[in-house]
Protein backbone atom coordinates (compact mmCIF):
# COMPACT_ATOMS: atom_id res chain seq x y z
CA UNK A 1 0.00 0.00 0.00
CA UNK A 2 1.11 3.35 -0.73
CA UNK A 3 0.13 6.40 0.59
CA UNK A 4 1.21 10.38 -0.75
CA UNK A 5 1.05 12.75 2.46
CA UNK A 6 1.32 16.54 1.22
CA UNK A 7 2.36 18.74 3.68
CA UNK A 8 2.51 22.82 3.29
CA UNK A 9 2.62 25.63 5.34
CA UNK A 10 -1.11 27.39 7.30
CA UNK A 11 -1.95 30.22 5.09
CA UNK A 12 -1.59 32.27 7.74
CA UNK A 13 2.11 31.57 7.66
CA UNK A 14 4.72 33.66 5.60
CA UNK A 15 6.49 31.79 2.99
CA UNK A 16 9.32 33.37 2.14
CA UNK A 17 10.89 30.28 -0.11
CA UNK A 18 6.96 30.45 -2.41
CA UNK A 19 7.86 34.06 -2.57
CA UNK A 20 11.35 33.47 -4.05
CA UNK A 21 9.64 31.16 -6.61
CA UNK A 22 6.95 33.56 -7.87
CA UNK A 23 9.38 36.32 -8.55
CA UNK A 24 11.96 33.74 -10.42
CA UNK A 25 8.47 32.84 -12.57
CA UNK A 26 7.98 36.66 -13.29
CA UNK A 27 11.37 37.59 -14.29
CA UNK A 28 10.82 34.55 -16.59
CA UNK A 29 8.09 36.10 -17.89
CA UNK A 30 5.11 34.11 -16.61
CA UNK A 31 3.07 37.21 -14.93
CA UNK A 32 -0.04 35.39 -14.72
CA UNK A 33 1.36 33.42 -11.45
CA UNK A 34 -0.30 35.05 -9.07
CA UNK A 35 1.15 32.98 -6.09
CA UNK A 36 3.24 30.31 -4.98
CA UNK A 37 3.02 28.61 -1.84
CA UNK A 38 6.25 25.60 -1.32
CA UNK A 39 5.24 22.27 0.67
CA UNK A 40 6.50 19.03 0.97
CA UNK A 41 5.76 15.74 -0.36
CA UNK A 42 6.25 12.28 1.69
CA UNK A 43 5.28 8.78 0.36
CA UNK A 44 5.01 6.27 2.77
CA UNK A 45 4.98 2.13 1.97
CA UNK A 46 3.45 0.00 4.01
CA UNK A 47 2.65 -3.75 4.55
CA UNK A 48 0.67 -5.93 6.14
CA UNK A 49 -1.91 -3.08 7.50
CA UNK A 50 -5.59 -2.91 6.53
CA UNK A 51 -6.69 0.12 5.04
CA UNK A 52 -9.08 0.89 8.10
CA UNK A 53 -5.64 0.49 10.33
CA UNK A 54 -4.09 2.16 7.58
CA UNK A 55 -6.62 5.30 7.88
CA UNK A 56 -6.25 5.42 11.46
CA UNK A 57 -2.32 5.53 11.51
CA UNK A 58 -1.76 8.08 8.99
CA UNK A 59 -3.30 10.98 10.15
CA UNK A 60 -1.51 10.21 13.47
CA UNK A 61 2.45 9.65 11.88
CA UNK A 62 1.29 13.46 9.75
CA UNK A 63 0.39 15.29 12.61
CA UNK A 64 3.20 14.18 14.91
CA UNK A 65 6.22 13.54 12.68
CA UNK A 66 5.79 14.58 9.50
CA UNK A 67 4.15 18.16 9.56
CA UNK A 68 4.18 20.46 12.35
CA UNK A 69 1.24 21.47 13.51
CA UNK A 70 1.62 25.13 14.49
CA UNK A 71 2.61 25.80 11.32
CA UNK A 72 1.83 23.19 8.59
CA UNK A 73 -1.19 21.49 7.44
CA UNK A 74 -1.66 17.68 6.24
CA UNK A 75 -3.54 15.91 3.51
CA UNK A 76 -3.28 12.41 2.41
CA UNK A 77 -4.14 9.52 0.30
CA UNK A 78 -3.94 5.97 -0.96
CA UNK A 79 -2.01 5.96 -4.23
CA UNK A 80 -1.64 2.57 -4.17
CA UNK A 81 -4.11 -0.67 -2.67
CA UNK A 82 -2.07 -3.65 -1.57
CA UNK B 1 26.73 21.85 40.97
CA UNK B 2 26.79 20.10 37.25
CA UNK B 3 25.95 21.12 33.76
CA UNK B 4 25.15 18.85 31.44
CA UNK B 5 26.01 19.62 27.54
CA UNK B 6 23.66 17.54 24.96
CA UNK B 7 25.27 15.65 22.34
CA UNK B 8 23.20 14.66 19.42
CA UNK B 9 24.27 13.42 15.82
CA UNK B 10 25.37 16.74 13.91
CA UNK B 11 25.41 19.17 17.45
CA UNK B 12 28.80 21.36 16.55
CA UNK B 13 28.40 23.92 19.43
CA UNK B 14 28.10 21.30 21.92
CA UNK B 15 32.21 21.48 22.96
CA UNK B 16 31.83 25.27 22.85
CA UNK B 17 29.43 25.35 25.51
CA UNK B 18 31.18 22.47 27.28
CA UNK B 19 34.41 24.98 27.02
CA UNK B 20 32.75 27.76 28.13
CA UNK B 21 31.12 26.42 31.18
CA UNK B 22 34.29 24.44 32.38
CA UNK B 23 36.82 26.59 31.87
CA UNK B 24 35.92 30.03 31.61
CA UNK B 25 32.86 30.14 34.24
CA UNK B 26 34.60 26.90 36.21
CA UNK B 27 31.72 24.65 36.42
CA UNK B 28 31.43 20.80 36.80
CA UNK B 29 30.32 19.88 33.33
CA UNK B 30 29.72 16.76 31.84
CA UNK B 31 28.26 15.71 28.00
CA UNK B 32 24.78 13.95 27.79
CA UNK B 33 24.78 11.56 24.86
CA UNK B 34 21.25 11.37 23.35
CA UNK B 35 20.73 7.73 23.48
CA UNK B 36 21.24 7.26 26.82
CA UNK B 37 18.21 7.59 29.17
CA UNK B 38 20.17 8.76 31.87
CA UNK B 39 20.83 12.88 32.88
CA UNK B 40 23.69 11.93 35.79
CA UNK B 41 21.97 14.28 38.40
CA UNK B 42 22.88 17.41 36.57
CA UNK B 43 21.35 20.76 37.75
CA UNK B 44 20.69 22.45 34.28
CA UNK B 45 20.31 20.52 31.09
CA UNK B 46 21.24 22.41 27.62
CA UNK B 47 20.66 21.63 24.67
CA UNK B 48 23.23 23.07 22.29
CA UNK B 49 23.43 24.65 19.13
CA UNK B 50 24.51 22.77 15.63
CA UNK B 51 23.03 21.26 12.85
CA UNK B 52 21.66 17.47 14.58
CA UNK B 53 20.36 15.27 12.30
CA UNK B 54 20.83 17.62 9.44
CA UNK B 55 18.71 19.69 9.93
CA UNK B 56 16.13 16.69 7.85
CA UNK B 57 12.75 17.60 8.05
CA UNK B 58 12.25 20.64 10.41
CA UNK B 59 15.11 21.52 12.48
CA UNK B 60 15.44 20.26 15.79
CA UNK B 61 11.96 18.11 14.49
CA UNK B 62 14.24 14.47 14.92
CA UNK B 63 16.18 15.57 17.98
CA UNK B 64 13.11 16.10 19.84
CA UNK B 65 12.18 12.14 19.34
CA UNK B 66 15.77 11.02 20.76
CA UNK B 67 15.65 8.67 23.92
CA UNK B 68 17.11 11.72 26.10
CA UNK B 69 14.39 14.06 25.32
CA UNK B 70 11.92 11.46 27.27
CA UNK B 71 14.29 12.26 30.30
CA UNK B 72 14.64 15.95 29.53
CA UNK B 73 11.00 16.60 29.20
CA UNK B 74 9.98 15.10 32.82
CA UNK B 75 13.12 16.83 33.97
CA UNK B 76 11.52 20.64 32.80
CA UNK B 77 7.91 19.41 34.00
CA UNK B 78 9.71 19.02 37.62
CA UNK B 79 11.03 22.29 37.75
CA UNK B 80 14.76 21.57 36.66
CA UNK B 81 16.70 24.52 34.20
CA UNK B 82 16.89 23.66 30.65
CA UNK B 83 18.44 26.24 28.64
CA UNK B 84 18.39 25.48 24.46
CA UNK B 85 20.74 27.42 22.44
CA UNK B 86 20.18 28.11 18.43
CA UNK B 87 19.57 24.61 17.30
CA UNK B 88 18.69 24.02 21.36
CA UNK B 89 15.70 26.21 20.83
CA UNK B 90 14.73 24.84 17.70
CA UNK B 91 14.31 21.58 19.41
CA UNK B 92 12.83 23.00 22.81
CA UNK B 93 10.04 24.31 20.16
CA UNK B 94 9.42 20.53 18.16
CA UNK B 95 9.47 19.31 21.96
CA UNK B 96 6.37 21.58 22.77
CA UNK B 97 8.33 22.70 26.02
CA UNK B 98 8.24 26.23 24.24
CA UNK B 99 5.51 27.54 22.32
CA UNK B 100 5.50 28.48 18.44
CA UNK B 101 7.84 27.13 15.87
CA UNK B 102 10.58 28.36 13.96
CA UNK B 103 10.51 29.59 9.64
CA UNK B 104 13.24 30.08 7.58
CA UNK B 105 15.08 33.61 8.14
CA UNK B 106 13.07 36.12 6.16
CA UNK B 107 15.24 37.12 3.80
CA UNK B 108 16.36 33.34 3.08
CA UNK B 109 20.15 33.90 3.59
CA UNK B 110 22.03 32.19 6.44
CA UNK B 111 23.20 34.76 9.13
CA UNK B 112 26.07 34.94 10.87
CA UNK B 113 27.48 37.57 12.58
CA UNK B 114 27.12 39.89 15.36
CA UNK B 115 23.80 41.61 16.73
CA UNK B 116 22.20 42.60 19.48
CA UNK B 117 19.36 41.94 21.99
CA UNK B 118 17.97 43.89 24.09
CA UNK B 119 16.78 42.15 28.08
CA UNK B 120 12.99 42.50 28.25
CA UNK B 121 12.49 40.67 31.59
CA UNK B 122 15.17 40.10 34.12
CA UNK B 123 13.57 38.31 36.74
CA UNK B 124 14.17 34.82 35.67
CA UNK B 125 16.67 32.24 36.26
CA UNK B 126 18.48 33.18 33.14
CA UNK B 127 18.71 37.26 33.50
CA UNK B 128 18.60 37.75 36.66
CA UNK B 129 21.85 39.82 36.97
CA UNK B 130 21.15 41.77 34.32
CA UNK B 131 19.04 45.18 34.05
CA UNK B 132 15.78 45.46 32.42
CA UNK B 133 16.79 47.34 29.22
CA UNK B 134 20.33 46.46 28.89
CA UNK B 135 21.96 45.54 25.71
CA UNK B 136 23.95 42.83 24.77
CA UNK B 137 26.10 41.88 21.54
CA UNK B 138 25.92 38.19 21.05
CA UNK B 139 26.34 36.58 17.48
CA UNK B 140 24.01 34.61 15.54
CA UNK B 141 24.70 32.10 12.95
CA UNK B 142 21.33 30.77 11.58
CA UNK B 143 19.35 29.96 8.68
CA UNK B 144 15.82 28.92 10.52
CA UNK B 145 15.22 31.44 13.36
CA UNK B 146 12.77 33.48 12.07
CA UNK B 147 9.95 32.80 15.26
CA UNK B 148 6.24 32.13 14.22
CA UNK B 149 3.49 31.78 16.79
CA UNK B 150 -0.04 32.33 16.68
CA UNK B 151 -1.86 35.66 17.71
CA UNK B 152 -3.34 33.80 20.43
CA UNK B 153 -0.01 32.29 21.70
CA UNK B 154 1.77 35.93 21.51
CA UNK B 155 -1.03 37.03 23.49
CA UNK B 156 -0.45 34.41 25.93
CA UNK B 157 3.40 34.95 25.65
CA UNK B 158 3.28 38.47 26.54
CA UNK B 159 0.50 38.25 28.94
CA UNK B 160 3.04 35.82 31.42
CA UNK B 161 6.18 38.18 30.21
CA UNK B 162 7.57 34.91 28.84
CA UNK B 163 9.74 37.02 25.95
CA UNK B 164 13.39 37.59 27.52
CA UNK B 165 15.28 39.00 25.12
CA UNK B 166 14.51 40.65 21.77
CA UNK B 167 16.62 41.91 18.40
CA UNK B 168 17.07 45.25 18.75
CA UNK B 169 19.94 48.14 16.96
CA UNK B 170 22.99 48.68 19.38
CA UNK B 171 20.95 51.59 21.14
CA UNK B 172 17.93 49.09 22.28
CA UNK B 173 16.20 50.69 19.58
CA UNK B 174 13.36 47.68 18.18
CA UNK B 175 13.28 48.17 14.26
CA UNK B 176 12.94 45.86 10.62
CA UNK B 177 17.10 46.17 10.06
CA UNK B 178 17.80 44.57 13.91
CA UNK B 179 15.30 42.10 13.57
CA UNK B 180 17.55 40.42 11.12
CA UNK B 181 15.63 37.66 10.65
CA UNK B 182 12.02 38.76 10.98
CA UNK B 183 10.66 36.86 14.56
CA UNK B 184 7.70 37.98 15.48
CA UNK B 185 8.10 40.61 17.93
CA UNK B 186 11.31 40.87 17.75
CA UNK B 187 11.29 37.67 19.66
CA UNK B 188 15.33 36.01 20.34
CA UNK B 189 14.55 34.27 23.39
CA UNK B 190 11.55 32.87 25.19
CA UNK B 191 10.99 31.02 28.31
CA UNK B 192 7.96 28.94 29.38
CA UNK B 193 5.24 29.93 31.46
CA UNK B 194 7.29 28.07 35.00
CA UNK B 195 10.52 29.81 33.75
CA UNK B 196 12.51 27.10 34.12
CA UNK B 197 13.37 26.48 30.06
CA UNK B 198 14.79 29.25 27.80
CA UNK B 199 15.47 29.16 24.08
CA UNK B 200 17.68 31.69 22.64
CA UNK B 201 18.76 31.97 18.72
CA UNK B 202 22.01 33.78 19.79
CA UNK B 203 25.23 32.01 21.37
CA UNK B 204 25.97 33.40 24.47
CA UNK B 205 28.86 30.57 24.70
CA UNK B 206 30.99 32.46 21.60
CA UNK B 207 30.17 35.51 23.96
CA UNK B 208 31.65 35.05 27.00
CA UNK B 209 35.26 35.54 26.26
CA UNK B 210 37.04 39.44 25.49
CA UNK B 211 38.84 37.08 23.07
CA UNK B 212 35.78 36.42 20.43
CA UNK B 213 34.84 39.63 20.83
CA UNK B 214 32.12 40.39 23.15
CA UNK B 215 31.58 38.98 26.80
CA UNK B 216 27.73 39.71 27.08
CA UNK B 217 26.93 36.75 26.76
CA UNK B 218 28.75 35.90 30.24
CA UNK B 219 25.86 37.24 32.18
CA UNK B 220 23.52 34.48 31.23
CA UNK B 221 25.27 31.92 32.33
CA UNK B 222 26.08 34.00 36.17
CA UNK B 223 22.00 34.01 35.84
CA UNK B 224 22.12 30.50 35.99
CA UNK B 225 25.12 29.89 38.56
CA UNK B 226 23.51 32.36 41.02
CA UNK B 227 20.09 30.71 40.91
CA UNK B 228 21.63 27.26 41.28
CA UNK B 229 24.14 28.27 44.41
Amino acid sequence: MKVRILVSFKDSVLDPQGQAVKNTLHTLGYSSIKDVRQGKVFELELEGISKKEAEKIIPKISDKVLANPVIEKFSWQIIEKG
Amino acid sequence: MKFGVVIFPGSNCDYDTYYALKNIFKQKTTFLWHKEHDLKNVDCVILPGGFSYGDYLRSGSIAAFSPLMQEVKEFALRGGLVFGICNGFQILLELGLLPGAMLRNEKLKFLCQFIHIRVENNKTSFSHQAKKGQILKVPIAHFDGNYFASPETILEIKKNSQIVFRYSDAKGQLNEEANVNGSAESIAGLINKAGNVLGMMPHPERASEVLLGSQDGRIIFESIIAKLS
